[in-house]
């Protein structure tokens, strides 16, 4: 069979990059295109400056903790919205009785903000299957509101030294605290992902419910604890932002929501659920620090930044796309 | 066999009555499923065999009964109970998660450990590359799901099953997708599984595979068994006889609905390829007549459907409608050119499943229920009972979501959805897979119907009865290419055409 397909076969270089698995590696061809073109760009504004490249860590730090937990939720397909605004009320919570009653009550009650949001989330969208979409969205309001209202909008100052040194304000020696933390969550996460049955079963109830109920998976506890993590990582995440501006405010993690999943659907966790990338996650929330940091060096206005920012979203999605 | 009989089967069911609310769907069940036998369950769709096997699986619990395994009596009261009992199950509808890898779904919830507790995802693809060899199969076991086709998905839910240490394996119309050597190779490795005592329990419409694989037969009707017997004691007729319950006419043999041999040709498409599996194809469709399209699966008989809709693009050939060459740029022009195409898989391609009855029929037509610029209530109604009764559709509500209906009535809503768009082409895609026979006859006279209005039908089919008491030509497609042409007279036997499709006779 002399046929015209094999005159037609796709050359050696176009087959392999066929093969490529673009939409699971664009962030790294995007971090890395992206970043080169600041290095040029952006050289005389002192983009390659040891000491902005550790303000990019700084500032993501709080996006990649709570892109990490929003991967667990995305690959179990669901959302959630309310992560700023949980970051938020952490924040303040953990400030105001850290005033109060000192260190340790306020790093805990800091936590059970974020424990009781998540349990609130998941217990509605696990046990009376209500989306996730609509619950977190109404968290979302409902957590900035409850900052707003406990702190009658005032800033609420940290004053403990120890407290600003463990979150945010630390360095061990050369190395920010901050880093400290990227990496653990990063590295835990990593593994909860792949390498413990925990992260299977949430890939399992993402991939294929059904089949996942027929597994013997209890999906339902699985979306309950996807939910409970993700408001936890985002009281962290609150209770760093207290740390590193040496305050409280309602304000804190304002909006995040949409960069942390932006983070995550451009580290290649795909929306639909049953795929997360825990290291594409790292490096879809270094992109988006990476974005902010070189459009500010450049000298554009707030405005031009989020033009410039949800372009860039909307093109590295649309070439994330399978086929 | 007297002596196998005679043996306690592995799993004994007795007097199972299941109900769903006031509905009995099982009324007294009995069946025994004996170890190393291939135990065949027929029945129309809805007679409950689904259902049965779902008891047994502990999907649902049973309403009254006993279900003994090895001779003791279990509780089966949900999936893990059934495990623990031995049984697996090999889904219909496929359970297994695309984005995971052979051996991760096969581990799926049992995990195979390493150090520190973490997962081991080589020791699973090592296990599960064990398992495939004793079998005699071949697959990767680190691919991923989503990159294997249909048959290799089968396989795995067997591993899966088998690494569950099953006794018993219940699969539910396990040949529904797949091709004729593919079927072979499913056979031998039933006759692999049999010969290590495991039990099979072979759900299925198609009389041949379960003539040639079953060694009993357990027929279900409105919830009772109405014939158990060894497969040696029963022909064909008793048990096509006992699935329906009433004799079959003339349904499933050739009507001649006679033909205008100079009828105006509808569709004439000469040496049509294309860029997947199309090479030259060539075939005419006359005003009221049925063409047959048999072949192979993968000889490119839904590309070649997927053509004349407008979803692909010729890359050569031309394609002519009432004489004058047609470029369709999109599905949609194709319609407007009176072409539509009831495709393959109807759940995924041909409704919406959680929409009602009624939402299906009416979509492609809501031009036709407006008053003004609005939907009209009264002419949707009006519209859903005509078709409703027209095509015989059996709903309680047509205005219940279509996923509550059997198969052979969910196909027959694709069916009406489109005959009634008034297409003057018809293209249907295995329009019977997975449908009783009651609904089978049902949906052929349909398309006879719609045929003879002087229409033409282009029919793809698989299975060769229902082909050649439809189609008045059938078209032999092999690799790409329509390979012979036989007027429906001329064939002589399904052997015979069976032959021309695997290419042995000249």
């Amino acid at each position: 069979m002399s046929s015209p397909a094999t005159a037609t076969r796709p050359s050696r270089i176009s087959r392999v990059l066929m093969k490529l698995d673009w939409r699971s590696n664009i962030i790294y061809i995007a971090f890395v295109v992206v970043f080169v073109l600041f290095a040029i760009f952006l050289a005389g504004d002192g983009f390659l400056s040891p000491n902005n490249m550790l303000n990019i860590v700084r500032q993501t730090a709080t996006i990649s903790i709570m892109a990490v937990a929003m991967t667990f939720v995305i690959a179990a397909a669901e959302i959630d919205l309310s992560v700023g605004s949980v970051a938020g009320l952490a924040s303040v919570v953990t400030a105001m009785t850290t005033a109060q009653f000192g260190l340790v009550p306020g790093i805990l009650a800091g936590l059970l903000s974020g424990a009781v949001i998540g349990a609130v989330n998941g217990g509605l969208v696990a046990l009376l299957k209500i989306p996730s979409f609509l619950v977190t969205l109404g968290m979302l309001g409902l957590a900035a509101g409850l900052a707003q209202w406990i702190t009658a909008s005032a800033p609420q100052p940290i004053s403990d030294r120890l407290y600003v040194l463990i979150f945010g304000g630390g360095d061990f020696g050369p190395v920010p605290g901050l880093l400290v933390w990227t990496v653990v969550a990063v590295v835990v996460g990593w593994i909860v992902m792949n390498r413990t049955g925990f992260g299977r079963k949430v890939l399992a109830t993402g991939g294929n419910p059904t089949a996942a109920a027929y597994t013997g998976i209890n999906t339902a506890r699985i979306k309950f604890t996807v939910l409970l993590i993700s408001a936890m990582a985002a009281a962290l995440a609150g209770m760093l932002y207290a740390g590193r501006l040496e305050s409280g405010r309602f304000q804190w993690g304002q909006g995040d929501e949409l960069t942390v999943i932006a983070a995550v659907i451009l580290g290649g966790t795909s929306l639909f659920g049953g795929r997360g990338a825990i290291i594409g996650t790292l490096f879809g929330s270094l992109f988006m620090g990476l974005v902010n940091n070189g459009l500010i060096l450049a000298g554009l206005d707030v405005a031009q930044q989020q033009v410039v920012r949800g372009a860039i979203i909307i093109a590295a999605v649309a070439l994330s796309r399978k086929r | 066999m007297d002596d196998k009989a005679l043996t306690t089967p592995v799993v004994r069911m007795r007097q199972i009555v299941k109900s769903f609310g006031p509905v009995e769907v099982l009324k007294s069940v009995d069946m025994d499923i004996v170890a190393a036998e291939v135990h065949a369950l027929a029945g129309e769709n809805g007679a409950g065999k689904s259902t049965l096997m779902k008891v047994l699986q502990g999907v649902h619990p049973i309403t009254s009964g006993t279900i003994e395994v090895n001779g003791e009596t279990v509780d089966i009261r949900n999936t893990a109970d059934a495990e623990r009992a031995g049984i697996g199950m090999v889904f219909q509808e496929f359970s297994l998660i695309p984005s995971m890898t052979v051996a991760q779904n096969i581990f799926l919830n049992r995990e195979i450990r390493g150090a520190g507790g973490l997962i081991d995802d080589r020791a699973a693809e090592r296990s599960a590359k064990r398992l495939f060899d004793e079998l005699g199969v071949r697959i990767d076991p680190s691919a991923r799901m989503e990159d294997l086709g249909t048959a290799y998905w089968q396989l795995v839910e067997i591993a899966k099953a088998l690494a569950k240490n099953a006794r018993v394996l219940v699969m539910d119309e396990p040949t529904a997708s797949l091709a004729k050597h593919e079927v072979e190779n499913l056979f031998e490795l039933i006759r692999t599984l049999k010969s290590r005592g495991i039990a099979i329990v072979y759900i299925s419409h198609r009389m041949d595979e379960i003539r040639r694989i079953a060694d009993r037969i357990t027929v279900l009707r409105d919830g009772r068994v109405v014939l158990a017997s060894p497969i040696t004691d029963v022909t064909a007729a008793e048990i096509i006889e006992a699935i329906i319950g009433r004799r079959l006419a003339s349904d499933l043999v050739y009507q001649d609905r006679g033909l205008d041999p100079a009828a105006p040709v509808l569709l004439e498409a000469k040496d049509i390829a294309s860029s997947n599996v199309l090479e030259s194809v060539s075939l005419t469709i006359r005003a009221g007549e049925i063409v047959g399209l048999a072949g192979l699966m993968g000889s490119g008989r839904t590309e070649f459907a997927r053509v004349v809709a407008g979803m692909d693009r010729p890359t050569k050939g031309t394609l002519s409608i009432d004489g004058k060459p047609v470029h369709f740029t999109a599905p949609l022009a194709a319609q407007r050119a009176g072409v539509a195409l009831i495709p393959e898989d109807r759940r995924d391609q041909g409704l919406v499943l959680e929409h009602s009855v009624s939402d299906n029929l009416t979509l492609p037509v809501l031009d036709r229920v407006k008053s003004g610029a609005l939907l009209s209530p009264r002419k949707l109604r009006d519209l859903t009972e005509h078709l409703v009764s027209r095509f015989a559709v059996k709903v309680a509500d047509p205005y219940a979501p279509v996923n509550r209906l059997s198969g052979g009535n969910q196909q027959k809503v694709v069916v009406a959805k489109w005959v009634n768009t008034d297409p003057r082409i018809l293209l249907m895609d295995e329009p019977t897979a997975g449908v009783d026979i009651g609904t089978k006859t049902e949906i052929l006279d349909i398309v006879r119907d719609f045929a003879s209005q002087g229409n033409g039908v282009l029919f793809i089919s698989s299975e060769l009865p229902e082909l050649l008491a439809v189609a008045d030509r059938i078209i032999v497609m092999r690799e790409g290419r329509s390979y012979r042409e036989l007027v429906r007279a001329d064939v002589e036997s399904e052997e015979q055409l069976q032959l021309i499709i695997q290419g042995e006779a000249a």
